[in-house]
């Protein structure tokens, strides 16, 4: 008695036909049944556990939760120092992006949400700040300034910052000379813990708004995000694309996306995202592409899960 | 650190609204609620296929 | 039956749509007597659950995305969303385990799973869009976390997640209107090429030793 495996064309070919029995079956009343079966399970676990709903940080709670952090971060964004200022692309032309090899597409797709951030984040909106002359005055000295003294200034201040503290009135201060920027940033810090910089940043270019990129990339350039992340295990190095706020179930799809940031050399490199993107994007093909893949498509033969599916079908089979 | 605090909700049977626990192996780290669902999915998959089908009895005796 | 001697456009859809898909196998009242297991519930229980995501989100969004927030019924809403999503991936996902090892893709049914698995790709990105949009700190922290990712492939230049009227607007619109295209694309295939029948069992000719094995499946390649 020989026998032999079949040839994937062959398993196609006898997919194609069956001539067997078929039974009853009613497929709306499944649908009604599995409508209230999911809405029932849905309202028990609302009962039961409803669903978190942190609220979001402010620049506001920010600046008086932080206002060391603020104000360093305010500097950094300042002199061009900052995450976003040397982001590349599509915020500015002050660096390339991500790449892989010799494709740069984060670089190619172009500039399409401009921001500069020393007068978006803190020129334009130190401006807007009336009955004020002594800090119109330093905005003005810092801005006809030289631009190598404008950097020594900042560079100054940005060390001075890490011995920095918050005086009676709650300005940060720090010990030494360093132009107008010390009072400039003050201002700033004065606006943004009163809440107009909230308001300033979000409707810079008309009263009614959607987009909050400015006020966002301008809050995750500093530390308060961050800082309630890791206590939340957010953290990309804590996989935390999969988890949520709370003790609730996260995003549990997304496990072998977090996986790769987890490992050499992911876990290191400055193009980290791009192959990370790239990696996701062939699995992600080759996903829908299982059918053709000769070895993967095979599994099933080889872990015969199928032979408990459908062991009636087989016992009936043997039967006849 | 000060950290805002969440909203107040309607009142849930059980409060999730606290840092969850997490499993750790090595660079592996999980919260015990993904685990969770993720032991629930194996088991209900194992449960699909192992429970038997209403309607597939058959005489279990050959003639 | 058309009246006229050319056929007008209408009538050829009409009958070119009753040919692929008579009513009886649109809607059928048998099925295969083979399909006798649990398994073959969580396409329909994922359907189900993708009901419950867009009548709770029409809810949602018939109050605007602040409502939920400040009131306690927005909240419940809220939360029968999101745990109609987790069962949505839940049962999705078992339905795909299911149906990968039963590589239910033989037989010209390589169509449904590729739709199938671009459905489960694209709910992940309506589930993103869905993340970053609920106003909060979760949707802060993830929007400016995933800006990063997009960014690098140069998507971030025409999808920006910390713009949250783009976000919304593909979150509530344009991406449930893509995945329940790609739903019904993919139940029509199922209708239309039939549940997979069981693969055959290679030892079958040990079994019944006085049958005649099959034409194709008879003869043992030299060990």
């Amino acid at each position: 008695m020989k026998r032999r495996r079949l040839s994937n064309a062959e398993l196609n070919e006898a997919a194609r036909h069956y001539d067997g029995p078929y039974k009853p079956y009613d497929l709306i009343k499944e649908l009604c049944v599995a409508i209230a079966v999911v809405a029932s399970l849905a309202l028990l676990f609302t009962i039961f556990f409803s669903s978190p709903d942190d609220r979001p940080s402010t620049i506001a709670q920010w600046s008086r939760q932080m206002p060391v952090d603020f104000v360093t971060t305010a500097v950094s964004e300042l002199d061009g120092t900052s995450a976003t200022a040397g982001y590349g692309p599509p915020y500015n032309h002050n660096g390339d992006g991500q790449q892989i090899a010799f494709i740069h597409l984060q670089k190619w797709l172009g500039v399409s949400h401009p921001i500069n951030t020393a007068q978006d984040f803190v020129l334009t909106p130190l401006a807007s700040i009336p009955f004020d002359p002594a800090l119109r005055k330093a905005t003005a000295a810092y801005q006809a300034a030289s631009a190598k003294t404008q950097a020594a200034w900042t560079t100054d201040y940005t060390n001075a910052l890490a011995k920095a503290t918050v005086g009676p009135g709650g300005a940060v201060v720090v010990s030494g000379s360093f132009g107008p920027v010390p009072t400039m940033m003050n201002g700033l810090l004065g606006l943004a813990q009163s809440g107009g910089l909230d308001g300033d940043l979000l409707t810079s270019n008309q009263f009614y708004q959607t987009d909050y990129t400015k006020p966002l990339l301008f809050m995750a350039d500093g530390g308060l995000l961050a800082a309630r992340a890791q206590s939340q295990h957010l953290l990309g190095e804590q996989w935390g694309m999969m988890n949520e706020t709370g003790s609730y179930p996260g995003q549990v799809w997304l496990w072998l996306y977090t996986f790769w940031y987890q490992i050499a050399p992911f876990n290191t490199s400055v193009n980290a995202d791009a192959l990370v993107m790239a990696i996701m994007g062939v699995m992600s093909l080759g996903l829908i592409l299982i059918p053709f893949i000769p070895g993967v498509r095979d599994i099933p033969r080889w872990v015969p899960i199928y032979r408990y599916i459908w062991r009636d079908y087989y016992r009936d089979q043997g039967l006849r | 650190m000060a950290v805002a605090s969440p909203t107040v909700t309607l009142a849930a049977i059980i409060n999730l609204n606290h840092p969850a626990a997490y499993a750790h192996w090595g660079f592996f780290q999980m919260s015990v609620p993904n685990l969770v669902v993720i032991g629930l999915m194996i088991v209900v998959f194992a449960a699909a296929i192992a429970l038997p089908f209403p309607g597939s009895r058959r005489r279990r005796s050959r003639s | 039956m058309s009246a006229v001697d050319k056929p007008s456009w209408t009538a050829r859809v009409r009958e070119a749509g009753v040919r692929a898909m008579p009513p009886e196998r649109l809607l059928p009242d048998t099925q295969p007597a083979y399909m006798s297991s649990w398994i073959y519930i969580f396409g329909v229980l994922t359907i189900a659950a993708l009901v419950i995501i867009i009548f709770s989100g029409s809810v949602l969004g018939l109050k605007g995305p602040a409502w939920w927030h400040y009131t306690g019924i927005g909240h419940f809403f809220n939360s029968i969303h999101l745990w109609a999503v987790e069962l949505f991936f839940f049962f999705m996902v078992i339905h795909l385990w299911g149906k990968f090892f039963m590589a239910a893709w033989r037989g010209g049914r390589g169509r449904t799973w590729m739709s199938g698995a671009i459905t489960f790709l694209t709910s992940i990105a309506a589930a993103f869009t869905g993340y970053v949009s609920q106003q909060n700190f979760d949707s802060q922290w993830i929007a400016t976390q995933a800006k990063d990712g997009l960014n690098s492939t140069g998507i971030g230049a025409f999808f920006n997640v910390l713009n949250f009227g783009q976000m919304y607007t593909y979150h509530v619109l344009l991406l449930p209107v893509v995945v329940i295209a790609l739903v019904s694309a993919h139940i029509l295939l199922v209708r239309r090429t039939g549940i997979v029948p069981p693969l055959p069992l290679g030892e079958l000719a040990i079994h019944a030793p006085a049958a005649d094995p099959p034409g194709a499946g008879a003869t043992e390649s030299a060990a």
